[in-house]
């Protein structure tokens, strides 16, 4: 066992790892400068709650029912209004992309009204490009306008109303379940990129076989690696942690014992993964290529992080089964903002490790073949 | 001057080679940015389905039975899961079992009946905050639509003529495919000229190219040629499967989109070598391609439009080549996009190739002297 493991030539494996990683400002960067820069911008860029979607109103009428509407639209929040009084003048904005819809309220608005029938009172045309931002502007357009029936004494109709409630995140902010995805994002490109790039290094540049040949068995190399990565995705996630919490107000319901247990869960398929690629790969650039497509690219689209899983059909739904991240995200999510669920954690948890243990033990089969080769 | 075409088209010829003749390298620079493609484009969705909701009902009506037949048989839902108490509801939803729960009051059919607006509560999972909410759009205009058919009023939607141009039933793969595209062709481009200074500078061939007679201009070129072509090829590719495989209605002009991806791959291009330039080792230059590739997809429209952030950001973006190249892709696949508006786009994005390849002459010339 002693030639297996020998923790005083582990502890200097590490040491020399550490300090070649400290030493590339590039480590620096990609470990402590990106996750803010990535934070930041979830936080402010990435709001899925719009507001101030640029439309035009295009007002056919001079009545005093339309200039209220017109106005009803200007002064709402979720919109930038430009008053047009032909609806040429904004259908090439729309081509543009410089307006994302217009309403248009006909000039024979009052007469319609009077009429009562169920012929619509205005016109909403939305730039369908971007399916999102449509149905935005319908649904807020909409609002719009029974607002002002409303405010007009019109019917709105008795009927049934739904009054929703959200639990976790009372106000819907998005960068509530934004910023904790984003920990799972920035891990993963610690963990898998980082990794994989190292590893690969060293067999471009032949200095794996120098260290092969010295007396430090295949674990003791493959852990010396990825013990001090472990550490700076640590570190990392704690900054993002912090930065969440007291910079942009994301709660931590959950404890810090659980967030960092789910997080170390979490480095062991990620690690792996880095280590299976470069095992595989051999070369800095295919390892980078194969991180960014089966690591960052999954995590960011298939861990439902932005895109909700159950609506995939299912052969991609299957496949979010093999990405680590799934887990990760779903776990965050529930330790910022709902608590210690111990029946979300646990199953997850088993899941990761089981899908890590799988990676490192296929990347340590290859490593000990081309040490025997 | 015939002695230079000959030393550029030799220069030309080996980065070529040297990109091209390793298969495992091939198949990484073309096989997954497709396989993504087909993948990503599947799996990006902002529909809800497949959804299990639970239902707390403690009225025995007609309206709450008519209300959730409906939702029940409506094809975003899996199953209703009757439950006896809202801590029921509550439980499930935390262990995330359903993700919605519906709480019918008693006297709901009875709200319904004397002409009241009856209410019930929607619980929704907040961690879920984007499924969550189009669920609850889904849930009001059905609930809009019952409560219509059982007063004999008119809905509130027939107030309004909604259509959406270019896309009238907002289907999202015409949105997500072109656009993603896009975005690993931007990638693509980033890792492949990004790493050539870069590993000839950690592989000590650099000086070796610096000392041979090739001018600092016919290095750049050499560099830039293999990621032109192979990208430029690639992001054709990516187009005519949007087109052909996913059946998007492609209404501009081809030819203009064409030279749109070749100053686009350009741009794309000058950015890699720039980065490039800089760095002094592969790993730096691929962490260095992905600190200005992820925000850039951030920041590029993609996610969230960009007139929606803040005004910083919004200047910041207009230095992003991927945000001009989308709109042209939207644009020529949906809206029959003028050249006029193609202009627009195409000129900021060579200006940022002027530049930036510029900026990487200038640095090569600079290591020479």
């Amino acid at each position: 066992m002693s030639r297996q493991w020998n923790l005083r030539r582990m502890a200097a494996l590490v040491r020399k790892e550490s300090i070649q990683m400290l030493r590339d400002p590039s480590t620096i960067l990609m470990a402590f400068v990106l996750p803010v820069v990535m934070v930041f911008l979830y936080a402010y860029a990435v709001s899925l709650d719009l507001n101030k979607v640029p439309i035009g109103v295009v007002l056919e009428t001079d009545g005093a029912g339309g200039q209220a509407l017109a106005a009803a639209f200007s002064g709402s929040r979720y919109f930038t209004v430009t008053p047009a009084r032909d609806r040429r003048e904004v259908e090439e904005a729309i081509i543009g992309g410089r307006l994302r819809g217009f309403v248009v309220i006909p000039h024979d608005l009052e007469q319609r009204i009077q009429a009562g029938g169920t012929e619509p009172l205005v016109q909403v045309v939305t730039d369908g490009t971007q399916p999102n931002t449509a149905s935005f502007v319908a649904n807020y357009a909409q609002n719009v306008v029974t607002q002002w029936q409303a405010s007009r004494g019109l019917a709105v109709g008795a009927g049934i109303a739904l009054e929703p409630r959200f639990w976790y995140n009372a106000e819907l902010e998005s960068r509530r379940f934004l910023l904790p995805g984003a920990i799972a994002i920035i891990m993963t490109m610690i963990g898998t990129l980082l990794t994989a790039m190292v590893v690969a290094r060293e067999w471009e540049r032949g200095t794996m076989e120098a260290v092969i040949s010295t007396p430090v068995s295949v674990l003791e190399i493959l852990l010396g690696k990825l013990l001090p990565y472990f550490g700076l995705a640590m570190a990392a996630t704690t900054i993002c942690t912090l930065l969440s919490i007291f910079v942009f107000g994301v709660p931590l319901r959950g404890s810090w014992l659980a967030l960092f247990m789910l997080s170390s869960a979490f480095l062991v398929p990620a690690l792996g993964q880095g280590l299976l690629i470069s095992s595989v790969a051999k070369n800095q650039f295919i390892a980078a290529q194969l991180a960014l497509f089966s690591g960052f690219l999954p995590a960011f689209l298939l861990s439902g992080f932005i895109f909700e899983i159950s609506s995939m059909p299912l052969p991609i739904r299957l496949l979010t089964y093999l990405v680590p991240a799934r887990y990760f995200v779903t776990t965050l999510q529930t330790v910022f903002l709902a608590g210690d669920v111990w029946r979300v954690f646990i199953p997850n948890t088993l899941a990761m490790l089981a899908i890590g243990t799988v990676f490192i033990l296929i990347a340590r089969s290859k490593t000990k073949k081309s040490l025997d080769t | 001057m015939s002695k230079s075409t000959t030393r550029l088209w030799a220069q030309i010829l080996k980065e070529l080679l040297c990109v091209l003749r390793d298969p495992k390298t091939r198949i990484a620079l073309i096989g997954p940015p497709l396989l993504q493609l087909l993948i990503f484009s599947f799996a990006n969705t902002l529909e809800v389905k497949h959804v299990d909701i639970a239902v707390f009902n403690r009225d025995t009506g007609r309206a709450s039975y008519e209300l959730l037949a409906r939702v029940g048989a409506a094809s975003f839902c899996d199953r209703l899961v009757t439950v006896h108490s809202r801590a029921e509801i509550a439980g499930m939803i935390e262990r995330r079992d359903v993700i919605a729960g519906l709480d019918i009051p008693e006297t709901f059919t009875s709200d319904v009946k004397a002409g009241h607006l009856a209410r019930a509560q929607v619980l929704l999972d907040g961690r879920r905050g984007n499924a969550s909410q189009v669920l609850l759009g889904y849930l009001s205009e059905i609930a809009g639509q019952t409560g219509a058919d059982l007063t004999g009023a008119s809905a509130v939607a027939d107030t309004v003529a909604l259509r959406h141009w270019f896309n009238p039933n907002l289907i999202y793969q015409w949105f997500v495919v072109p656009s993603i595209g896009g975005i690993l062709v931007m990638f693509s481009t980033l890792m492949t000229v990004g790493l050539s200074i870069a590993r000839e500078r950690e592989l000590g061939t650099f000086d070796q190219l610096l000392v041979s007679p090739c001018t600092p201009l016919e290095i750049i070129v050499s560099k830039m040629a293999p990621a032109l072509i192979i990208c430029s090829v690639l992001g054709s590719v990516m187009v005519a499967a949007g087109i052909f495989g996913f059946g998007i209605p492609f209404t501009g002009s081809f030819a203009l989109l064409l030279c749109s991806l070749f100053v686009f791959v350009l741009s794309m291009v000058g950015i890699g070598l720039m980065i490039s330039a800089v760095c002094s080792t592969q790993q730096q230059a691929i962490l260095g391609i992905f600190s200005f590739g992820v925000p850039v997809v951030v920041m590029s429209g993609f996610a969230t439009p960009v007139e929606n952030m803040p005004i910083v950001l919004q200047w910041m973006a207009k230095a992003i080549p991927l945000k001009y190249y989308l709109v042209i892709l939207q644009g020529s696949f949906l809206k029959a996009l003028p050249p006029s508006e193609v202009f627009a786009n195409v000129w900021p994005m060579a200006v940022i190739g002027v530049v930036t390849i510029s900026f990487a002459t200038w640095f090569v010339k600079g290591r020479l002297e």
